[in-house]
């Protein structure tokens, strides 16, 4: 295949994916409506201590409805076809991330710029959330994260779709596979984390709800504890993109492993906030919502820090957003 | 930090006689200790240090770009002096923000040296002893069983050993006292306290790198060299403890540079693949190496590396004066302006007689003049042309400020008009000379040739500072992915010769799923007669626990 038929191929894996993603959404939407009345949470006696039975590994268990008010054949049908489209709509969007690598010339990893990097981290929160949905208890989360990947992808289509194009000279290096991928699968699960966190906050406002979407939401503590496993998932490994691959490579490339450049600067930032996050769950008088706001400000520093910085900073050496800069540019005062 | 340490931790009896004075400061200070080393301002500071880490992000620094600096300070006449006053132009410097991560670090320490003592202690010191109420403990499980206390115990023990557990075994005769106490995890507090003083590793390489380090740049036209030492630098950024008979006397000329420029697709224009070939010697009568000097392919030579960062054109540029004597010669770097490398540059002549001569403008790679304006098509130079204005008089050189090679003060010069007193300009192209007027001399382009910016650094303590962070992150995936818990399983007979199974499960993260582990764990103790006693009955105490 020709360059320019992966490129193609790229872009209507991509737009496939968008409609297969939406039909998704559009099946999981008809499974909230149908199971609209069905009691989705029975609040259970309280006992003095919350004993857990033995055997219910999943911590959503105790929320299932009770076998006697099964859910419609509707709902089941349309919550199994969702998972079943989410799935092709995931493996469509793996071939258009392929087809990005392999149209570039020499071919190369799916992430040099803007639109490949939402691309790609828009993946694995699509794929993060298919491989965790039954350890963590998440099936429930469903169509948020549908919508949440379907929004950003058209972002990505819309605002930040560049054509392929070769790597600028201080890209083209093999710590872009290593620390890009890193910050993308940080990326993709610290968002994840991040939705879980809200859905903890609205969760715990009102716990006992018994109808409707917020009901078939697994108690606070397990979103709490889903959203600390995806935040302790990500951020070692944001540990590692951020301050060990970065400044490795800023050393090779730029000469100084911390420039304080603003991408690094926000980077650094997000980490510490997220440090705060995983020491405020260990704090008195922090644990619960103090911590779940926390991993919302952390989400909000990484995306800003992602879209912000490119688009409205003029001082970063991390603008990808454009390429108006030459590849490398002289800095510094240069009176002798 | 270490100099509050011994004090805060001076728990010695107080003498008899104190005075009261003595005691209250005593208390205060260490008040002050434990709410510096509390949790909670950890936290605080933690915040706070990425809160005043922002304004680096948003105001230009002086030490990442002074140029840029310098101009926003131009810009802004009225907010210049409050943003110098608070240090606004080098936050990382500043001694706000310094004591944010100072007072964090003693913090960190603070907190951590107490928990190495206890660490230290648990480490050597055997599971606690079962609780009395087991019922009481977040995950309980109960279940009868036709089989001894003893048997029970006995495979409980091994059950819990195969599963990594510290094991503690009483075989009490009275009712409750007969249990297995089991502990696992130890390996988490030991990974959250390396994770801390990782943290302080990598804050003594970053110092030392900044102390002890330089970096600085310099611009290298193709056929020139380059040795160092501190006034060969075009910007030299020393560290406050970096000693200038510590460089490495290394030297190099740079022979060729490469680039290839991209003529077809979306990044049409761009340039890539610089290659900087340098002959360099490692010391002064060291034998002649060759090195491709590419970007991300730094040079090392000794703790110092050179690396390419930057790239442009050298017009070759002579000027002869009115008397026709050759006063200037060379290749003259010019900075580029935008992705097409048209370039901005100054030529001063001071010894040109009768006058000194200034020229300034512009150099085009590819040259095109469309509607009558000058147009640069690509930063390729496929028709270098130069377009420059000239002026005589004082250049002010001789003022004893530094000046920038890259500007012409033109305070106390004249600008060269044509005699009927049109505009007049120096447009040249290779190979072509141009009479100034008045006599003023002669400039010829000679050519173009290419510079490349060098930067040159050397940063002690960064193979410590990169420890530090590897070894930071071991402790944090200790800390993170191993589950510190306990288990307590204890078998009563009761009348009848039933024998009662309690097992009581502790999380001690925050993670919390110790029920799973529970199941197995009863799982494995019930591997034999589960069929005959049917299901554990979750979270019900015997009654003669209940009280």
């Amino acid at each position: 295949m020709t360059n320019q038929a992966w490129e193609t191929l790229s872009n209507q894996a991509v737009a496939a994916a968008g409609v297969v993603y939406f039909l998704s959404l559009l099946s999981y939407l008809v499974q909230w409506a149908s199971l609209r009345h069905v009691p989705g949470y029975v609040p259970v006696e309280r006992t003095t201590s919350s004993r857990v039975a033995v055997g219910a590994g999943a911590p959503a268990a105790p929320q299932e409805p009770p076998a006697a008010e099964a859910p419609s054949y509707r709902a089941e049908m349309t919550g199994r076809l969702g998972l079943l489209l989410l799935a092709l709509a995931c493996a469509l969007h793996l071939v258009s991330l392929v087809g990005r690598g392999m149209a570039a010339d020499p071919n190369r990893v799916p992430w040099g710029n803007m639109y490949e990097f939402t691309l790609a981290g828009t993946f694995v929160v699509a794929a993060m959330f298919l491989l965790t949905r039954r350890r963590l208890g998440l099936a429930w989360a469903a169509p948020l994260v549908v919508a949440i990947v379907l929004t950003l992808l058209m972002v990505a289509v819309i605002w930040l779709y560049d054509p392929v194009a070769p790597l600028t000279e201080a890209l083209n290096s093999y710590w872009l596979v290593i620390h890009v991928v890193s910050a993308i699968i940080a990326t993709g699960t610290f968002t994840l984390g991040g939705l879980c966190s809200v859905l903890y906050l609205v969760k715990e406002r009102r716990p006992d709800t018994r109808v409707g979407f917020l009901s078939r939401v697994p108690q606070p503590p397990a979103l709490d504890r889903a959203a600390y496993r995806l935040h302790a998932f990500a951020f070692p490994v944001w540990t590692f993109a951020v301050l060990i691959t970065g400044p490795i490579w800023a050393h090779q490339a730029w000469s100084s492993y911390w420039n304080w450049d603003p991408k690094e600067v926000w980077a650094f930032i997000t980490w510490v906030v997220y440090a705060a996050y995983l020491h405020a769950r260990a704090t008195a008088g922090w644990r619960g919502r103090n911590a779940a706001y926390l991993a919302l400000l952390g989400v909000a520093t990484l995306w800003f820090n992602f879209i912000g910085i490119n688009y409205f900073s003029t001082n970063t050496q991390h603008g990808y957003a454009s390429i108006s800069q030459p590849g490398v540019t002289p800095s510094g005062r240069l009176a002798k | 930090m270490t100099a509050t340490l011994p004090e805060a931790h001076a728990d010695a009896p107080e003498p008899p006689d104190r005075r009261t004075g003595e005691l209250t400061a005593r208390e205060l200070g260490r008040w002050g200790w434990r709410q510096l080393t509390s949790m909670r301002t950890a936290l605080v500071l933690l915040l706070l240090l990425a809160l005043a880490a922002i304004p680096g992000s948003v105001i230009p620094q002086e030490g990442v770009d002074s140029l840029k600096t310098s101009r926003w300070q131009a810009q802004h006449p009225d907010l210049t002096p409050i943003y110098d006053r608070l240090g606004l132009f080098s936050v990382y410097d500043s001694a706000w923000f310094a004591a944010i991560y100072m007072l964090l670090m003693i913090s960190l320490v603070g907190c951590i040296i107490p928990r190495l003592l206890v660490y230290w202690r648990a480490l050597r010191a055997q599971p606690p002893a079962a609780p009395r109420h087991l019922s009481r403990l977040p995950v309980h499980v109960y279940y009868k069983t036709d089989e001894a206390p003893g048997e029970v115990l006995a495979r409980a023990a091994a059950v819990l050993k195969e599963r990594g557990y510290r094991l503690r075994v009483s075989t009490g005769s009275t009712a409750g006292e007969s249990w297995v106490a089991a502990e696992r995890g130890y390996l988490r507090e030991a990974g959250n306290l390396l994770f801390h003083l990782a943290v302080v590793v990598v804050l003594m390489g970053f110092a030392t790198g900044g102390l002890f380090g330089y970096k600085g740049g310099v611009i290298v036209p193709v056929g020139t060299g380059f040795t160092n030492n501190p006034t060969q630098y075009d910007d030299l950024d020393p560290g406050s403890l970096f000693d200038a008979d510590a460089m490495e006397p290394f030297r190099f000329t740079l022979d060729r540079f490469d680039i290839d420029w991209i003529d077809s697709g979306p990044r049409q224009g761009m340039a890539r693949g610089f290659n900087a070939h340098l002959t360099y010697y490692e010391d002064l009568d060291a034998p002649a190496k060759t090195y491709d000097l590419r970007v991300n392919h730094p040079l090392s030579i000794g703790g110092t590396q050179v690396f390419l960062i930057g790239h442009g054109y050298a017009p070759v540029i002579t000027v002869r004066d009115g008397n026709g004597d050759l006063v200037y010669g060379g290749p003259t770097p010019f900075l580029p302006e935008d992705a097409g490398f048209r370039s901005f540059g100054v030529v001063k002549v001071p010894d040109a007689r009768p006058q000194p001569i200034g020229l300034e403008g512009l150099f085009f790679p590819t040259y095109l003049e469309v509607n009558g304006d000058p147009v640069n098509v690509m930063g390729e130079a496929k028709n270098p042309t130069i377009s420059m204005l000239a002026y005589t008089g004082d250049l002010g050189m001789d003022d004893g400020d530094g000046q920038s090679i890259y500007e012409l003060d033109k305070s106390k010069l004249t600008q060269l008009k044509k005699a009927d007193g049109s505009m007049f300009r120096v447009d040249l192209q290779p190979g072509m000379t141009v009479d100034l007027p008045n006599g003023a001399g002669t400039v010829t382009f000679e050519g173009v040739t290419e510079w490349t910016r060098l930067q040159i650094s050397r940063t002690p303590g960064m193979h410590v500072t990169l420890g530090g962070v590897v070894l930071a992150l071991i402790g944090l995936l200790l800390s993170l992915f191993i589950r510190p818990r306990r288990v307590w399983v204890r078998a009563d007979v009761s009348e009848g010769g039933v024998t009662h199974v309690d097992v009581g499960g502790l999380d001690r993260s925050t993670a919390g799923d110790v029920e799973a582990e529970v199941s197995q764990v009863v799982a494995g103790l019930r591997q034999f007669d589960e069929q005959a006693h049917g299901p554990a009955q979750p979270g019900l105490a015997p009654e003669k626990e209940n009280s």
